[in-house]
């Protein structure tokens, strides 16, 4: 069945994810566990429809965790990620420290030689970040303490694979074969070419390790976002994609050149552009590619667990299984008492984190290859793995379903805004004229709205001056996912072009309903279709403005200046009514006539008794006519 | 239309209640109370722009006025004028045919920085609260109204969250009683302020 080509495999990906991922959500088992077992039921032990070369594709696929990477990146600004260092370093090196000594010490016990019992315990030690941040940021609950905590240990793990590839074949206890370092995820490209550090003296290794961080830092602040603003200003949506690849799949590669792990790389470069103009517009690019990428490899994963090697040994391969899990999860448990992380956080932790790691698949390989590890203990170690990884979701879901409920406070209640998620109430739509008035008063009230502007010099120019502008068409549901749409509470629509603005109230209502939308329109015409679209909060862009002009023409003719103000305000009030009147009908040409006449003659009457005297109950308590009526004898 | 024996309009005034420490508490003590209604001026009306025809509305739906406010220059904050210099309309308040209002009962509830015992004729401020609020309870009567002895919270500068509690629930306790027609009106005129004490007018169990 296999072998028959690109289109065909594709095809069987594609149709075991449409058809399970549903199925999967709809049991409540989330989206990772579906992909997984969509993989097994495809795969050699199950229909079979994909063979030997799923390892390949997993490999491939690997590459969405280099993009899961860039856009976590993203999401963090370099302060933010500064301020995690104490996370990062403390419970990250604590989690692969202790995990490594315990694992090798049964290793030892087991009777293994001390050199590769070392080498499995590392590669045990980490974690799968594909898994653990999918479903997390599934579950909505990366701003979570257990979720950050687990988000800054695997990004330590992703930084000490560096020393482990070096590492390990200094542990060989037999003839030592050649392979790079840079046979790690994603990078079977790189692999291909030797890379520049072979061969170097380890301090000139270190320089050009330092010296590519530095260019992707450098390349991030100065380079990337002229470059960016040119190819935006084209307005070829597929070049700007294409440059969002090329620039991930770049950096990749230089990573996978120095030695360098190449998730680590982008995940630099998205800090670096966490604070780029284009930080939206690159996370709803890239993201597509992500999931796909992601949910290939899952099911690669899936296709992977030799049932056959677990059906041949299966005390053996569950052995390793629960022993690993159990130390994982003891160690994992430990640290979260020790950070005083409280109980059901800590549960949360510890499930989350408690399985092998995509990497081990990788290292494995590699550890065999460098005769570190013999085959007969790298292939159950494998199965292991996959299994643990397949496994996870199913401890979260049993997590949350079954222990969760004992402790009084689910994990998923909404904390106060946290680091990564620091988004902001309000969105503002266009930057222009109108928009940037809005944005400023809001900001100079300590609203920090988030802005989105589709002219890209524009939005070069005001952020050297300061502001949170981003580019990107407002319109796209991505991109107003990415800037926060699902948290904020208001939209203002500020943007000139009528048939867009209505095209964003369309696209807010349908996949934000929970949003307020503030939106701008040139004139009545414009007034009456979004108020037709249930917008009830409609500025028509002059009338404020007309009106003082107004007010001040008649203040220098010497009119009364409170009077003046007070007969702006009515006119107003009642010009708005009136829009929101005349709006309902006019789809009755007729109606709308009258109505309209109608309308300025009450206006025109108002107006007048404003300055002449006492019509309607306007302001009478400051009239004295009746007063004097009354009491004032009738002199006069 | 109401089951209550009194419906109750606070007119809320505090052009800056974020920085209220007392009316803010004493509000939020009311927001759930039946039969009463909250208005907060400043927040209705943030231009001064008091629509008149609707202020007369709900003085009509209601059978006690609370103006609820801190003390300021010895007089009401400044919306709270322009309230009553539109909305008290002669012919329709006051004068040979302004009946709108009459029998209706009008209550200040008041904050002061001060104590109480500045508002007397040897303290700093010379003259009590009730002399003070001579212009409005002339007011009152001009429309008919009864003016009842003012609620005063005095001495809120220092004032501890606790006793601020406290006051919050004495207030409502106050308002809870007018609803349910449990205050003693006869007791009630002749307290120098309402919550002096708040047993000796209250009724207990009727209604």
């Amino acid at each position: 069945m296999h072998g028959q080509g690109f289109f065909f495999q594709a095809f069987v990906y594609l149709a075991a994810a449409v058809i399970a991922v549903p199925i999967a959500k709809r049991l409540g088992l989330g989206s990772v566990l579906g992909y997984l077992i969509a993989g097994m039921v495809i795969g050699p032990f199950g229909l079979g429809l994909i063979g030997a070369e799923g390892e390949d594709v997993m490999h491939f696929a690997e590459f969405g965790v280099v993009m899961m990477l860039f856009l976590i990146g993203l999401e963090l600004r370099p302060a933010l990620l500064w301020r995690m260092r104490g996370p990062i370093l403390g419970t990250g090196g604590l989690q692969v420290g202790v995990t490594t000594v315990l694992l090798t010490a049964i290793g030892i016990l087991l009777g293994l030689p001390w050199q590769t019992s070392l080498a499995v315990g590392m590669t045990l030690a980490l974690s799968s970040t594909a898994i653990v941040l999918q479903t997390l940021n599934e579950k909505n609950l990366m701003g979570t303490d257990a979720g950050q905590s687990s988000f800054a240990v695997l990004l330590f793990q992703d930084i000490a694979v560096i020393p482990m590839l070096a590492l390990m074949p200094l542990l060989a206890v037999g003839a030592v074969g050649t392979t790079t370092a840079a046979n790690e995820y994603g990078t079977e490209t790189a692999t291909h070419a030797t890379t520049w550090v072979e061969g170097l003296p380890p301090w000139e290794q270190t320089l050009v390790v330092l010296l590519a961080v530095a260019a992707i830092v450098l390349a991030g602040r100065y380079l990337l976002r002229p470059i960016f603003r040119v190819i935006a200003s084209t307005r070829l949506r597929e070049l700007f994609t294409a440059a969002a690849l090329l620039l991930i799949i770049g950096i990749a590669l230089l990573m996978a050149q120095v030695g360098l792990s190449p998730a680590l790389g982008t995940f630099l470069a998205g800090v670096v552009l966490a604070n780029s103009e284009y930080r939206h517009e690159l996370e709803s690019e890239i993201d597509p590619f992500k999931g796909l990428l992601l949910a290939v490899f899952f099911i690669a994963v899936g296709a992977s667990v030799d049932f056959q090697l677990i059906s041949d040994r299966p005390q053996l391969i569950l052995g390793i299984v629960g022993g690993l899990m159990l130390i994982k999860f003891a160690v994992l448990f430990g640290l979260g008492r020790a950070f005083k992380m409280g109980l059901d956080q800590n549960f949360l932790f510890a499930f989350t984190l408690a399985q092998g790691g995509e990497f081990a698949f990788v290292l494995f390989s590699f550890a065999s290859q460098n005769a570190v590890i013999p085959d007969d203990v790298t292939a159950p170690l494998i199965a292991a793995v996959a299994v643990s990884m397949a496994l996870t979701p199913v401890l979260m879901l049993l997590n949350e379903k079954l222990i969760q409920p004992r402790f009084g406070t689910r994990e998923s209640i909404e904390r106060e805004p946290d680091e990564i998620h620091s988004s902001s109430p309000v969105i503002i739509a266009g930057f222009g004229r109108f928009g940037s008035i809005v944005g400023r008063f809001l900001r100079a009230n300590g609203v920090r709205p988030t802005v989105l502007e589709y002219d890209s010099d524009r939005v070069e120019l005001l952020r050297r001056l300061g502001l949170d502008v981003y580019y990107g068409d407002a319109s796209r549901k991505d991109l107003l996912e990415a800037a926060g749409a699902g948290d904020a509470r208001l939209l203002v629509i500020a943007m000139e072009d009528h048939t867009r603005v209505l095209a964003l109230v369309e696209t807010a209502q349908k996949h934000f309903p929970h949003l307020v939308i503030l939106a701008r329109a040139s004139g009545r015409p414009e007034a009456y279709e979004l108020q037709d679209q249930g917008v009830d909060h409609v500025y028509r862009e002059t009338l404020d403005t007309s009106l003082r002009t107004g007010m001040d023409a008649l203040r220098l003719l010497g009119r009364p200046g409170h009077q003046t103000y007070r007969s702006a305000r009515t006119f107003r009030i009642h010009d708005e009514e009136s829009v929101r009147d005349l709006g309902r009908m006019r789809h009755d040409r007729k109606a709308y006539f009258s109505a309209a006449r109608e309308r300025i003659q009450s206006l025109e009457e108002l107006l007048l008794t404003e300055v002449q005297g006492p019509v309607e109950n306007r302001d009478e308590g400051w009239d004295t006519d009746t007063l004097r009526q009354e009491y004032g004898g009738g002199e006069e | 239309m109401s089951e209550f024996a009194r419906r109750i309009l606070v007119l809320f005034a505090h052009p800056a209640l974020q920085k209220s420490r007392v009316n803010r508490v004493l509000i939020e003590g009311l927001r759930d109370l039946e039969g009463v209604t909250l208005h907060d001026l400043y927040e209705a009306y943030p231009d001064f722009g008091i629509d008149v025809a609707r202020e007369q509305r709900l003085l009509l739906e209601n059978d006690l006025i609370v103006l609820q406010h801190p003390l300021f220059w010895y007089s009401t904050p400044a919306i709270l004028k322009e309230w009553q210099d539109l909305v008290l309309e002669h012919g329709w308040a006051y004068g040979s045919d302004g009946e709108a209002l009459a029998g209706k009962l009008w209550l200040n509830a008041i904050t002061t920085g001060g104590r109480e015992v500045a508002y007397s004729a040897d303290g700093h401020n010379r003259f009590t609260i009730r002399e003070l609020l001579r212009p409005l309870e002339q007011t009152a009567r001009l429309c008919s109204m009864e003016f009842l002895p003012p609620y005063g919270v005095h001495g809120t500068l220092g004032m501890r969250t606790e006793e601020i509690q406290a006051h919050a629930a004495e207030y409502r306790r106050l308002l809870s009683a007018f609803r349910d027609g449990q205050v003693d009106l006869d007791s009630a005129r002749t307290a120098e302020r309402l919550n002096a004490d708040l047993d000796s007018i209250i009724r207990r169990g009727e209604a």
